[in-house]
């Protein structure tokens, strides 16, 4: 890819964030259980990358964006979510 | 164009209100506080059209600076000493995402001890932020810089915040005669802040102050190099663009009686006007000095101030602030400056008037018998100079 250095590092095309993929910086991952799950949506609101994002019963996590940080498992009030060690 | 008598304070506010600038934020700080308190005032009375944003500190107001600014509008705000440091951390955001904020600093000491009065330790200790910087020798030219500061930052090759440096009190509290620009020909002067880079646009959305992995930082800082190395011929056609419609003439560096001089005095701000008297007062005693008065300061003028002083036998470079453990840092820039050139005067560097401690014309000559003495021995100077310190209090005081 050609490298573009714009004037103050201004980015012209919205929502650009998405395609800097943070997944990878992740050590720990988040797992839901469907099953403990009651869609409160908690998670959701508290992910600070908006990594969280509403499913028809449950959460859909979004692994390309998710750091990994735990505020979701932290906070859920079910423990629906658990955080598990991630070997690549 | 009517004249008036105004503070340094007061008319850099004038200058804000003809250039019709949209965001204030500021925090009061002596010795600025008259600029937001001018500031509001005309904004009470209608004579402004602006938003004066009251902060909690200067941090906030520099942050509100560049939340503005990045909206495309034009933006200023005023600061001193512990101000200017608070806002440190947020100066270099200012200059690395490109915004022409401009800021009138009125320049005063930094504790501790504590001490309101006035030095150039402020000023000097962010000149590594990417901010040009501008000193004045008087109120006129406070004003003046102040409005040649937008239109230089708002260029499209410069795009950098500028910092207009007024010393304490011998400019910001001091009332000076001087010659207010009227509306239109300001307006004519200086268009719009119409940015293409950086502006609020729902049509138009874009990421703003985004992140820069190892890859990409340092193209990104190598282009603000470039945009101050663009500002430097940007100044000149600004200054001489200003010339000819205001009348008044400014240079980065400016010259008086260095023709045939051979030791040449080198200052800043509002101390210049102290030297002048004392280069009139040698001259007619036959002493050849002259003086060197340097008005910009960050992009730094190296070739314009090795022009003016290169047949010189001394340059006393003369300071109101200091490295510690080093020397004063305009002694370093010209000694890395001239560092390249093989004829050269001898380089010296004297330190005078920190903290507000006065500046004479007897100091001036002095300086500049020193500066013969040194020419006439060949023994180069070991350290900075500290001139009418009681060094003997110090030591004193160490035993106790």
């Amino acid at each position: 890819m050609t490298k573009i250095i714009t004037i103050g590092g201004i980015v012209k095309t919205p929502g650009s964030s998405k395609a800097n993929e943070t997944g990878a910086w992740r050590s720990m991952k988040p797992i839901v259980d469907a099953s403990k799950c009651k869609a409160c949506w908690i998670c959701n609101r508290l992910c600070p990358d908006t990594s969280i994002h509403k499913g028809d019963k449950t959460i859909i996590i979004d692994y390309s964006h998710c750091k990994g940080c735990g505020i979701c498992a932290q906070e859920c009030p079910f423990k629906a979510i658990t955080m598990e060690q991630e070997e690549k | 164009m009517a004249r008036t008598v105004l503070k340094a304070n007061n008319a850099t506010a004038h200058a804000a209100r003809l250039a019709r600038v949209d965001v204030i934020p500021a925090f009061p700080i002596t010795p600025s506080t008259l600029f937001p308190e001018q500031i509001s005032t005309f904004v009470a009375n209608g004579e402004m059209d602006c938003q004066f944003v009251p902060m909690e500190s200067e941090h906030s107001a520099m942050s509100a600076a560049i939340g503005a600014s990045a909206t495309g509008v034009r933006t200023c705000t005023a600061t001193a000493s512990q101000g200017l440091a608070l806002m440190h951390e947020m100066l270099f955001i200012a200059s690395g995402m490109r915004l022409p904020i401009v800021m009138v600093v009125g320049n005063r000491a930094l504790s501790a001890p504590i001490n309101i009065w006035g030095d150039h330790s402020d000023t000097m200790a962010e000149r590594d932020t990417g901010w040009m910087q501008f000193y004045a020798e008087k109120n006129q030219e406070a004003l003046d810089l102040t409005l040649m500061a937008f239109k230089i930052g708002e260029d499209n090759r410069v795009l950098l915040p500028a910092m207009i440096g007024m010393d304490a009190f011998a400019l910001t509290h001091t009332m000076e005669v001087l010659d207010m620009p009227e509306q239109q020909d300001v307006d004519a002067f200086l268009p719009k802040y119409n940015p293409t880079h950086c502006f609020l646009d729902p049509a138009r959305p874009m990421s703003i102050g985004t992140f820069a992995s190892p890859e990409y930082y340092m193209e990104f800082k190598l282009a603000q190099e470039l945009a101050m190395e663009r500002a430097s011929k940007v100044i000149e056609s600004v200054f001489s663009d200003f010339e000819k419609r205001f009348g008044r003439k400014y240079s980065k560096a400016s010259g008086y009686k260095t023709e045939d001089a051979e030791i040449i005095l080198m200052t800043i701000g509002s101390m210049t006007g102290t030297a002048r008297a004392a280069i009139d007062e040698m001259r007619k005693e036959g002493i050849k000095a002259g003086l060197l008065k340097l008005t910009v300061y960050r992009p730094f003028p190296a070739e314009e101030l090795y022009y003016l002083v290169k047949n010189a036998k001394a340059l006393a470079v003369i300071e109101r602030a200091y490295s510690y453990g080093s020397s004063g840092p305009v002694f370093t820039d010209i000694c890395a400056a001239f560092q390249r050139k093989e004829k050269k005067p001898t380089l010296l560097n004297y330190i005078i008037g920190l903290g507000g401690r006065d500046i004479l014309v007897s100091d001036f000559k002095s300086i500049t018998s020193k500066a013969q003495e040194t020419v006439k021995t060949g023994k180069p100077q070991e350290k900075s100079e500290w001139i009418n310190v009681d060094q003997e209090a110090v030591e004193r005081g160490e035993k106790q």
